[in-house]
């Protein structure tokens, strides 16, 4: 009995000398986690999501602070993408998806305030105080932050137009069906 | 002809159909009304339009240049005059438009000044320069610019030049025509290209049902440079496919991870070669090209086409039968739908076939698949088809990859033997442009986190200098009164409580942010003063002059801005007090989020 | 516009025509049976062909599937005639049809349907039968039993008693029962050439019967709906374990050849193994496939308590084939010699 207890403890004792030895000796610097879930987000630094930009909102996925279902620019596709890292489940969006825009400013209203190039989380807005400003589009992420701002709502959000670069091969429709 | 052939895996043999439309010696489509002259021609870059409408120009003369290294120029096929630039629906399965310019033929046909070059007194990257200036691309259906495939690798000396004259596709018999008809020019082109690339051997690879082309390419080799191989290759599709030509008559195999010079080895379409000889020996850019027209035609035939021409009118030439469905470009292997045949003749275009269901009968219904494994035994290149097709279907692009899916040529061999008709190639282009389509999107994403990254670190550093300045000057007149932060500044981009302010004030209107609570404070009560008062006297300058819709349409809006202001106003000065000097970038995100 | 898609050449193949190659070559190994033991497995092959598309309607209209497309297409009348060649020729009509539907219904459609059970069908039908009705899986007629056409028909349809004569034995069990009773007294050789139901060379009958299949599967090979690799690596799998046993224990073990011709060796070889929806597709993991198979089937019908094992040793096969595929990929085009 006496000999049965102390073989237990031993085993207690060394096992949990090994975990904390191994914690200490293979401890992970930063938050690995953090980076393949921001690798998942769409960087579109929309702010959608309630935190300032996508690195923020990832580290608020790891610390289990936010649903993964809040990018509406990801989609449905990044909310699968994040369940499948996360082994959480499949959550439908918060928001509506919307298909990938672009911002357009209409160049005959622009009185150039600047407020919509302070406002682009990803300089892709070119001009400067009273000139006329423009959207480099590969540029920009359609994060639609400068909507708001633009005291002359010059700036539209358009979808992308298909064109001959972007146009992609249709998944083949499956004839099973129609063949009944 | 002694040469030792190799074999390929797989392929398929499919009833060739070519000898109908090579009766007829190869014709001259007459100029059309209007020529559509597409600028993007090839793969890589588009080219830039040099002509605007109501230009007029001559034939021959350059209308787009090559924007890139891997861009190919564009020329005007006759001489008339440029009715526009415009979008105008492409020779593409999209049937989406394209940039194009629009000629109307004067009938006069004038020549731009013609310069023929010798070839061997230029350099040999002026040789490369000047073919890719005469717009010569791959004729065989993939148009890749030709120059950039002629710069040997650096590490492997060129051992073997291979000459394309395979032709697999059924029903194609452009390039058969052109080698029985124009063999002497072929063979003159090859001694360029050899040249270029210093290759050790020349290879003419035929499939052995071409014999008359096989004779007049021998004869011309003969005559012109006894050392080329004319070699006969057995005919199986795709032994056409340069990768497979390659394997055939050097026993090399490229992967799709590699390009064929670090093999020691390149391969050219004969058409190709013929359009560089005319371009360097004659200075005549690639101004036309020898289509195909068969198929379900009365007049199967091959013509010699200006670029450009609607197809609509080249279709004509061969009278379609009235039963004809559609009409494909290409083989019936590897060609598309036309969409539309308005559509111009472009330099991929090797082949127009008519179909009809009795000649290209629907396909039977889709049934699952049930791993015969036959498309493994046709796959040209080993690949495990139905693997594919299972992880393409699910949308499981990753795992595609790692079968490799890369390597597919899209030959449909997969397709034509597969029992369950399943559209394989179709799912394999799909996943491929999935994939394409998400490492864009993958780029762009990482390109916008590194601006995001600048932009913050930027942000953050201007409003320390900032915040440094003030500091210095709040205490330098801490008697006198409250200094507004000065003007000349440029705009801070944490300028919060300009966010709901009129235009011209803003680039004023800095936000300040100091190590004082007080001074700041102040400071941005004095700015939100300072332009309120602007907003209210100065009018932004570029109203000045617009009509009065317009003043009014811009009333109408600053008044619905005025409506939603306050909250704005009052969410916003409220998370820039709340921000410290070292948290950059937040207010812009925050305050939007208030709306 | 239409969604056409190239290629636009298709060749003249399709499901249907593989499936018709298949019950094709099986007729020859049935002629044998017919002569072997009377018209009764005609009647069989009836009865299954009909439970299977009943069973296959049934289950396409509750899967809300396409009738026609897949009833004609041939493979449940492959499954069927597979289950009534692999059971006994006189069990009970319901015998068959219970195997049949269990084939269908449970290892075909519950699993997806065509293209998608990772078992072989009959095979597992045929496990499920002998688990839960040994008797009956293991009447076989007796050797020269000579029952009219009318008998055979009445014993299948349940009508005529089950005749004495009838709860035969194949030579396998044969064999088994002999090296059971005999306890290491017995003589293999002495026994297969003294006792008429081991015939020949591997069991009167029923070593014609298997080269009627392989003259069949020989066929399907020349005709390439199957390879050759999968019947090659089990005809090998199973003679080497039986040819080394044998070598080592003349006295105790039968010869290759006795194995090969006799229980379901050759049906399995040629049409088993060969089924390529639950086996292995690569080139090296269907000589894994086939080998393995092979070798299981003799050790369980020499030392398992089964007459034959070719039905659980396909299945076990089976198990393993997503695992087999993995690691048996072939290096592609241009990728046989990475630099």
């Amino acid at each position: 009995m006496i000999s049965a207890l102390a073989i237990m403890a031993l085993g207690a004792v060394v096992l949990g000398a090994a975990l904390g030895y191994a914690s200490i000796r293979f401890r992970v610097e930063g938050d690995p986690l953090v980076e393949k879930i921001e690798a998942i987000l769409p960087q579109t630094q929309c702010g959608q999501c309630g935190y300032p930009g996508c690195k923020p909102y990832a580290a608020a996925i790891s610390a289990g602070e936010a649903d993964i279902n809040l990018c509406p620019p990801g989609g449905m596709d990044g909310v699968r993408k994040l369940a499948d890292l996360l082994g959480r489940e499949v959550k439908p969006l918060e928001a509506e998806e919307k298909p990938k825009q672009i911002a357009i400013i209409d160049e005959q209203t622009c009185i150039g305030c600047t407020l919509c190039i302070q406002a682009c989380p990803v300089d892709a807005i070119v001009g400067a105080a009273k000139q006329m400003h423009t959207i480099i589009e590969p540029l920009c992420t359609g994060c639609e932050l400068c909507v708001k701002p633009c005291p002359v709502e010059c700036i539209s959000m358009q979808p992308i137009a298909e064109n001959i670069d972007n146009w992609k091969w249709k998944y083949p429709v499956f004839e099973i069906k129609r063949a009944a | 002809m002694l040469a030792k052939l190799f074999r390929f895996k797989g392929g398929v043999k499919p009833q060739t159909n070519k000898a109908i439309s090579v009766h007829e010696p190869i014709g001259r489509a007459p100029l059309p009304a209007r020529l559509f002259v597409p600028l993007h021609q090839s793969i890589g870059g588009a080219p830039n339009p040099l002509v605007q409408a109501g230009d007029s120009v001559l034939k021959g003369q350059l209308i787009g240049a090559a924007d890139a290294w891997v861009s190919a120029a564009v020329h005007a096929p006759t001489s008339g005059r440029v009715l526009a630039v415009e979008e105008h629906v492409a020779a593409h399965p999209s049937g989406l438009p394209t940039l194009c310019v629009v000629i109307e033929p004067d009938g006069r046909d004038e020549w731009i000044e013609r310069r023929p070059v010798d070839h061997h007194s230029l350099p040999p990257e002026r040789v490369r320069e000047l073919l890719r200036d005469a717009g010569v691309v791959g004729l065989g259906g993939a148009a890749f610019p030709s120059h950039a495939k002629l710069t040997p690798a650096r590490a492997v000396a060129m051992e073997h030049l291979v000459i394309n004259g395979a032709e697999c596709e059924p029903f194609m018999t452009c390039d058969d025509m052109l080698m029985r008809e124009r063999a002497d020019e072929i063979v003159r082109g090859i001694a360029i290209f050899r040249e270029l690339l210093s290759a050790r051997e020349v290879l003419i690879g035929i499939e052995d049902n071409k014999q008359e082309a096989i004779a007049a390419m021998q004869e011309a080799v003969l005559r012109l440079a006894p050392d080329y191989r004319v070699v006969a290759v057995p005919t199986r599709y795709p032994a056409g496919g340069a990768k497979q030509l390659i394997r055939v008559l050097t026993g090399k195999e490229v992967p799709a991870s590699r390009r064929s010079t670090e093999l020691g080895v390149q391969c050219f379409n004969v058409a190709t070669v013929y359009t560089a000889y005319r371009a360097l020996a004659c200075g005549e850019p690639v101004l036309s090209r020898i289509v195909t027209l068969t198929g379900n035609v009365e007049r199967p035939r091959n013509w010699e086409v200006w670029l450009g021409t609607p197809m609509r009118e080249v279709v004509a030439l061969a009278r379609p039968r009235a039963d004809s469905s559609s009409f494909l470009m290409g083989g019936p292997m590897m060609g598309f739908e036309i969409p539309d045949l308005d559509a111009p003749v472009v330099k991929a275009t090797n082949c127009i076939i008519a179909a009809s269901p009795a000649l290209f009968p629907p396909p039977p219904p889709e049934m699952p698949c049930i791993r015969c494994g036959a498309c493994a035994e046709a796959c040209p290149h080993e690949l495990q088809p139905f693997e594919l097709y299972w992880f393409a279907r699910a949308r499981n692009f990753g795992k595609t990859q790692e079968y490799y899916i890369f390597d597919c040529i899209e030959c449909g061999c997969c397709s034509y033997v597969c029992p369950s008709h399943i559209p394989l190639v179709q799912y394999f282009r799909f996943a491929k442009s999935e994939i394409w389509a998400r490492e864009r999107e993958k780029q762009a994403a990482d390109a916008a986190k590194e601006r995001f990254e600048l932009r913050n670190a930027r942000a953050e550093r201007e409003q320390a200098e900032k915040a440094e300045r003030l500091a210095r000057a709040a205490s330098a007149k801490a008697s006198e009164k409250r200094a507004p932060p000065d003007p000349g500044n440029k705009p801070a981009p944490e300028s919060a409580p300009a966010v709901d302010q009129p235009p011209a004030a803003a680039g004023e209107v800095a936000m300040t942010a100091g190590d004082a609570e007080a001074i700041r404070k102040a400071a941005i009560a004095a700015a939100i003063e300072r332009a309120r008062s602007q907003r209210e006297s100065a009018q932004p300058r570029n109203t000045d002059r617009l009509s009065a819709g317009q003043q009014r349409e811009i009333a109408a809006v600053e008044a619905r801005r005025a409506a939603r202001s306050t909250a704005a106003t009052a969410a916003a000065s409220g998370t820039a007090a709340a921000t410290d000097s070292g948290g950059a970038a937040v207010p812009p995100a925050g305050s939007r989020r208030d709306d | 516009m239409s969604w056409s898609t190239p290629p636009y050449l298709l060749a003249d193949v399709s499901v249907r025509r593989v499936m018709l190659q298949v019950l094709v070559a099986l007729l020859p190994g049935i002629a044998a049976y017919v002569w072997l033991i009377g018209p009764a497995i005609i009647l069989q092959l009836l009865i299954a062909t009909l439970a299977a598309l009943l069973g296959e309607a049934l289950m396409l209209r509750l899967r809300r599937r396409p009738l026609l497309l897949f009833l004609t297409d041939g493979s449940a009348i492959v499954t069927a005639w597979l289950v009534a060649l692999a059971f006994p020729p006189l069990s009970p009509w319901w015998l068959t049809v219970v195997g049949v539907l269990f084939a269908i219904v449970v290892a075909k459609h519950l699993y997806g349907g065509l293209g998608q059970n990772p078992f072989n069908p009959a095979m597992i039908a045929f496990a499920a039968c002998i688990v839960s009705f040994p008797a009956l899986m293991s009447q076989w007629p007796a050797l020269g039993l000579r029952l009219s056409l009318a008998e055979q028909f009445g014993i299948i349809a349940g009508l005529a008693p089950r005749v004495d004569a009838m709860s035969g034995a194949t030579p396998l069990d044969a064999l088994k029962t002999a090296l059971k009773l005999g306890d290491g007294a017995v003589d293999v050789p002495t026994l297969l050439a003294t006792q008429e139901v081991f015939g020949n060379f591997a069991g009167r009958g029923w070593e014609w019967v298997s080269t009627g299949y392989l003259l069949g599967g020989l066929w399907l090979w020349q005709r390439k709906v199957i390879t050759w690799q999968a019947p090659a690596a089990f005809v090998g799998g199973l003679s080497l374990l039986a040819g080394i046993l044998w070598a080592w224990n003349p006295q105790q073990f039968a010869n290759p050849l006795f194995h090969l011709f006799s229980g379901g060796s050759l049906l399995g070889a040629f049409f088993i193994v060969t089924d390529p929806v639950s086996g292995s597709t690569t080139f090296r993991g269907k000589l894994i496939f086939g080998f393995l198979a092979g070798a299981i089937a003799y050790v369980i019908r020499v030392f398992g308590g089964y007459p034959d094992g070719v039905a659980f040793a396909v299945l076990l096969m089976n198990l393993c084939v997503p695992l087999i595929d993995m690691y048996t990929q072939a290096p592609i085009f241009g990728m046989k010699n990475p630099k």
